[in-house]
């Protein structure tokens, strides 16, 4: 599904992200855990166009996608959600849906201007689906308040529902569970299982909370410092002592 | 939903009464500040789509305002009015014949304007918010300083005279309400989302799809075409322009117009736009020599615009984001207020 050939990301000086190596297969969910400050983020900004790569390749499906730019990696079909909610906020929740609805209605200014038959229709399925996504979310009642009256953590459970609305085959989550409590987390979990299922996605997640990820991934990364330190099971990852000691420290 | 089809319906009939009542008695002078009104309309309203819909802080506005008016003034006088105002350097061949029907010249005007905001586009869109600014304010100086220079094109600093009087009361009001319904119409659409998605925020729009620098182009062409016909019939209303008139300070106007209606609110910016023309004059009496009890003035040139920069205060200070917020004008809003009172007032008799 996806593949990232040596990836580097250097700030300056600064190696955020030193050869990384991921391969992720169709339906997988595969997290990518490590301490504050791993490169986690930034090496979901490289897989997603935000940053262009300073060495190495991307392959998504087959296409190389290295430093394209993010908008078109999205209508390749990857789509992400960000760690520190970025909602549209003067926008209500379905219209927060709809704007990532309009990658695949395929419309110009004039059409959608002028209203005509064509957009009206396809205008008309984006909100069936929309409304379909966000009914199955639990927020269909909420469609029309603004965005950022809503609790946080269906403000998380929001931005992914307008991921989704971009169609895609690959979904990034990065921290979906921040800020949430044990009970809420494992809510989440479940509820990423769910659409993995019912949209036939392949996942990969960062968290930051061990417990939370071992339930839910086949398989995980270890980042520490950029480098990647550790990758397999779950159950090999919490035997390693190299992860053990980035995420605990050793005497 | 009825209802407020019905009062909106009868609201424009009645306006379409007052304009045929106005144009037919009114004198040259109200009605001038009338159809002003109309024109900072589509100024405002093509401002607030880079500004309030898309939040592209442009400055460059009298800019394309300026080549509108210029492209359409050259394109409707006749051979004879320009053989007169080049006096000084004779016009450019390809242009002293031409005598184009007002519509095909303001269209041409519009393209014109939205031709130049492409070239300037390109460039100046990958700069964000401040810098937006400045690059814009820029452009539009050197579009100034290029018009008072190319005397055989433009008749430079001496400006065109006797531009034909096209912009009529129906003729102001009519582009006004197309500005307004296309305004509206674009806004609610799903293009009009995505502007409003990447105002709010943009690494998160780019990251669900929307091309971005498109969406910024295309606001910022749409806008410009939009100054441009404003701009244009601005000239056929006064039949005088020159290039002193399209400085910062027209930019700045119509800026003023759209923080006061609020900065995104389409019925915001009608509202203020006939508030500020209608104002601007009302107060030129501030300018004249004033008599008080004892103080005596010479007249303070400008002082009206000290009135507007106190109101643009007021308005920052107790209603940050202007008259009608984001929000748009509805009759269920005025019936809401209405709603209000009177059960205040029931709460204050029991």
């Amino acid at each position: 599904m996806i593949k990232t050939e040596g990836v580097s990301m250097r700030f300056g000086g600064l190696t955020a992200v030193s050869d990384l190596n991921i391969t992720i297969e169709k339906n997988e969910i595969v997290g990518l855990i490590g301490p504050n400050g791993a490169g986690k983020t930034t090496a979901f900004n490289t897989i997603t166009g935000v940053y262009k790569p300073s060495e190495g390749r991307i392959i998504f499906k087959g296409t190389d996608i290295t430093g394209s730019k993010p908008h078109r990696i999205t209508a390749l079909g990857i789509a992400r959600t960000f760690q520190n909610i970025r909602l549209w906020k003067d926008m209500n929740v379905l219209e927060n849906v709809l704007v990532a609805c309009h990658l695949r209605m395929n419309v110009g200014v004039f059409a959608s201007t002028l209203h005509l038959p064509h957009y009206l229709k396809r205008e008309k399925k984006s909100r069936e689906f929309a409304m379909s996504l966000l009914d199955s979310v639990g927020l269909a009642d909420q469609a029309q308040e603004p965005s950022t009256s809503l609790p946080y953590g269906k403000q998380r459970r929001l931005e992914i529902v307008r991921a989704l609305a971009t169609e895609p085959s690959l979904l990034l989550l990065d921290e979906p569970a921040a800020g949430m409590n044990p009970q809420e987390s494992m809510e989440l979990m479940e509820f990423i299982v769910k659409i993995r299922d019912q949209y036939d996605l392949t996942i990969l997640l960062i968290e930051h909370h061990m417990q939370v990820v071992m339930g839910v991934c086949s398989r995980m990364y270890v980042l520490d410092y950029g480098v990647t330190i550790a990758h397999g099971t779950p159950q090999q990852i919490r035997n390693d002592p190299k992860v053990i000691e980035a995420y605990l420290g050793v005497d | 939903m009825k209802r407020n089809t019905f009062l909106t319906i009868g609201a424009l009939a009645v306006f379409a009464l007052f304009l045929t009542f106005a144009d037919a008695t009114l004198g040259r002078f109200t009605i001038r500040i009338l159809n002003l009104s109309a024109i900072y309309i589509i100024l405002a309203l093509s401002l607030n789509l880079l500004n309030g819909f898309t939040g592209l802080f442009s400055l460059g506005h009298a800019g394309f305002m300026a080549v509108g008016a210029y492209v359409s003034a050259l394109l409707t006088m006749t051979p004879a009015q320009k053989e007169m105002n080049f006096f000084l350097q004779p016009i450019v061949p390809f242009l002293r014949h031409v005598q184009l029907p007002f519509l095909v010249a303001i269209i041409i005007a519009g393209l014109c304007a939205a031709l130049v905001a492409v070239i300037i586009g390109v460039p100046a869109l990958r700069l964000r918010d401040d810098y937006l600014a400045i690059a814009t304010l820029g452009f539009a100086e050197i579009i100034r300083v290029l018009i008072t220079n190319a005397q055989s094109l433009t008749n430079g600093a001496q400006g065109l005279k006797g531009i034909p009087k096209y912009s009529t009361t129906w003729v102001v009001w009519g582009a006004a309400t197309i500005a307004v319904l296309f305004m509206l119409a674009l806004v609610r659409s799903s293009y009009g989302r995505t502007m409003k998605a990447v105002r709010d925020d943009e690494i998160a729009a780019e990251a669900m799809g929307v091309n971005v620098f498109k969406v910024k182009s295309t606001s910022f062409v749409i806008s410009s075409f939009m100054a441009g016909i404003g701009g244009a019939l601005l000239g056929h209303m006064i039949s005088t322009i020159d290039p002193k008139m399209f400085t910062l300070v027209l930019t700045f106007n119509i800026l003023l117009i759209v923080v006061l209606g609020g900065n995104g609110s389409i019925t915001g910016s009608v509202i203020a736009a006939v508030l500020v023309t209608v104002l601007m004059e009302a107060l030129r009496f501030l300018d004249m020599p004033m008599n008080f009890m004892f103080i005596k003035t010479d007249g303070l040139p400008g002082l009206r615009m000290v009135i507007f920069s106190i109101l643009l205060m007021i308005v920052v200070l107790y209603r940050q984001r202007g008259l009608m917020g984001n929000k748009e004008f509805s009759w269920d809003m005025v019936f809401g207020l209405f709603g209000r009172k009177n059960s205040a007032q029931k709460g204050g008799h029991s």
